[in-house]
């Protein structure tokens, strides 16, 4: 167990929490407890709601839960429809995919990709990193932005506006569309809808460019402290194709330690079991993976951006993996592993799912009408795994003969990555808040740290609570606004 | 809107309608939705200012216009903010299906709790370890929809309703019109 994770005599210690988390999807809080001389022994980020699809989605037909899984979240429902209908087509028993169903729900899922990381810098972190860390509470958020960067919150504003339009042309609504059905897809795109957005993709590509170029800016300000800030060196995960390159959609599970050395590689994600175990802590509804063969202790690891471009051979389109030899570079070659840089991770990677959606868009593969597999034998049990925006996503389902669903695991992005949010916000509290006056601003580090990840509490809280973020609040005079509840549990 | 103004134009009052919005037992599609008012955003910036949101670093309601509210209450923590927001708002919105009727987690409602807590929180050892620490909030028996807790003075529906409905709603209370979705903006799914 971790250093700061549970504090040996709480009940001398007291509480401060920040209730809810702010600027992140779903509900989180975070407690800390800290003794007289403001010295902290305890921090925890707790997911709070529990939802119980895992359950509940028993006894429903199959057919219907790729659509009912995308309700986990509203973020990235795209994510979900994906992963359960690619353990769908296997059940359902339908062969490979035609090239031109294939290749839609690649556009969509880069679609989904460019909304979600797009919404994640502008709308909900660029305040902190444009505007400052503790910064007047009232102006920072993305109408703040607006305010002093209005081009750049008019960039930022469109560039979503514009992945939710690919999932909008792909799936008939920007939200809990269709599309995407066992088999394959049940709608062609028509050289109408790809001829308006390939109309718009070079713009989105540039500004893509120019939102790396910020982040790097940003980066060369002070690079010693966003190295440095919420820094947690962890294991990583995440999918590659064939030849190790990064892929979103499909490959094989690649984990590599914190100095970048193999722990498992192209492995098969329906043996997820056998590679990952997921532990129980009493003071979260949300599980904590670890890498079975390396125990819990030394076994934790982190998904997403940060792990992804870290683990990967290379990146498939040339301006993204230009940048991602930029990054690599800055650390020696070494990985690097501190919170605020999953910010020009994610801004890669942004940049290369609009460059992929691009290449998609200039394919006459994309317009066919080709759109259904060919159908073999059912089976039983499937899994079906995809790179979410942040990170490894995992469904897996029996269904019987009647149709009905019999079991469903889900291991949804941000579970894979608690424990290093956790060690994460530990980090920034040793490195920022252990012995100071804790003034609203210096909690906002906290969360900071926490918004880095893009957790999707929504998503977190699929077992039966919502995953608020719970850390205690002062006003802003520094006095403490709720201090009633300690914790006890160990 | 109540308290800004005689009638005229409030796009341009000085006094903006301030808007509170929160997230219960939902998937934070309806505020994504919000967000697909895209670049009406910016308008509509000029004419609300932005109380308790997940948008904001607000972390507890003051005294506002209108709050929308996205889910259902699956727990004692959604109660509590729940009844935050009707305290302190004039107008209080059911915005989605969730918020409406429970939606797709209201699925649970066929379930006993304890029997799902004990499903999900099984090891594969088959030991059971249910998270119980203070700092957790009680789920509720079953879903409820918010009517079921507080007084609602509207229902916009769909799952979740389009970013071209929530504005058109929106602008209607603002600019003092009565809230009508035409056909095409009026969906269930």
């Amino acid at each position: 167990m971790s250093a700061l994770e549970t504090a040996a005599a709480p009940q001398t210690l007291r509480r401060i929490a920040i209730e809810p988390v702010t600027r992140v999807e779903g509900h989180g809080k975070v407690t800390i407890l800290l003794d007289e001389d403001n010295k902290i022994h305890q921090v925890r980020l707790h997911i709070v709601e529990f939802r119980g699809f895992e359950a509940f989605i028993e006894g429903r037909p199959y057919w219907e839960v790729p659509v009912t899984v995308q309700r986990l979240c509203g973020i990235c429902p795209v994510s979900h429809l994906l992963a359960a209908t690619k353990a769908m087509d296997l059940i359902a028993g339908f062969g490979p995919l035609t090239t031109t169903a294939e290749k839609l729900r690649r556009l969509l899922h880069y679609g989904q990709i460019v909304q979600s990381h797009a919404l994640h810098f502008f709308h909900l972190s660029s305040p902190d990193l444009l505007l400052g860390f503790a910064s007047e509470v009232a102006k920072r958020n993305i109408v703040g932005v607006a305010g002093a960067y209005p081009d750049l919150a008019r960039q930022g504003v469109l560039t979503r506006k514009f992945g939710q339009e690919i999932i909008r042309h792909i799936s008939g609504k920007r939200i809990h569309g269709t599309g995407v059905i066992p088999g394959g897809m049940n709608k062609a795109l028509t050289q109408g809808e790809r001829d308006e957005l390939r109309n718009e993709i070079d713009g989105i590509i540039q500004w893509s460019r120019e939102a790396v170029g910020l982040i790097k800016q940003l980066h060369e300000t002070e690079p010693e402290f966003y190295n440095s800030f919420g820094e947690s060196r962890a294991n990583m995960m995440g999918l590659v194709d064939e030849n190790g390159a990064l892929d979103f959609y499909h490959g094989g599970l690649r984990a590599r330690d914190a100095d970048g050395g193999p722990i498992f590689d192209h492995a098969d994600y329906a043996t997820y079991r056998t590679l990952l175990q997921e532990d129980i802590k009493p003071w979260s509804y949300m599980k904590f993976p670890h890498i079975r063969t390396l125990g819990a202790d030394n076994g934790w690891y982190r998904v997403g951006p940060l792990a992804r471009i870290q683990i990967c051979d290379r990146l498939t389109t040339p301006l993204a993996e230009a940048e991602r030899q930029s990054f690599i570079a800055f650390n020696g070659g070494k990985p690097a592993h501190g919170a605020l840089l999953f910010h020009w991770a994610r801004m890669i990677e942004m940049l290369h799912a609009a460059e992929l959606a691009r290449d998609l868009l200039d394919d006459p593969d994309i317009l066919g009408t080709h759109l259904m597999a060919d159908k073999g034998d059912r089976r039983e049990e499937a899994v079906g795994v995809i790179e979410a925006p942040r990170g490894t996503l995992f469904h897996h389902y029996r269904v019987a003969d009647n149709d009905l669903v019999t079991y469903c695991n889900l291991i949804v992005s941000t579970t894979n990555n608690n424990h290093a949010m956790n060690e994460s916000i530990r980090s920034v509290a040793t490195q920022h808040l252990t012995g100071h006056e804790i003034t609203e601003g210096l909690l906002n580090h906290i969360e900071i740290a926490i918004r880095a990840y893009d957790p999707c509490l929504s998503c977190a809280t699929h077992a039966i609570g919502q995953m608020p973020l719970e850390v205690e609040l002062l006003d802003a005079e520094g006095a403490l606004v709720s201090r009633g509840r300690k914790n006890f549990a160990g | 809107m109540n308290g800004n103004g005689n009638g005229s134009s409030l796009g341009k009052a000085p006094i903006k309608v301030r808007l509170a919005t929160t997230s219960l037992a939902g998937c934070f599609g309806c505020h994504m939705s919000f967000l697909d008012m895209d670049e009406k955003l910016f308008e509509l910036a000029d004419m609300v200012e932005f109380d308790r949101s997940p948008f904001t670093d607000i972390k507890h309601c003051g005294p506002c216009d209108i709050a929308l509210i996205e889910g259902g209450v699956c727990n004692s923590e959604n109660v509590h903010v729940l009844r935050e927001l009707r305290a302190n708002a004039k107008i209080l919105v059911a915005v989605g299906a969730c918020a409406i009727n429970g939606g797709v987690p209201a699925l649970r409602n066929r379930l006993k709790i304890g029997d799902i807590l004990n499903q999900v929180y099984r090891s594969d050892a088959g030991e059971v370890q249910i998270p119980n620490d203070p700092e957790l909030p009680a789920a509720l028996d079953k879903v409820y929809p918010i009517n079921e807790i507080v007084r609602v003075d509207y229902f916009l529906p769909g799952c979740p309703p389009s970013g071209d409905a929530i504005w058109k709603y929106l602008t209607d209370l603002i600019l003092g019109r009565v809230p009508r979705l035409e056909p095409q903006l009026l969906h269930y799914d």
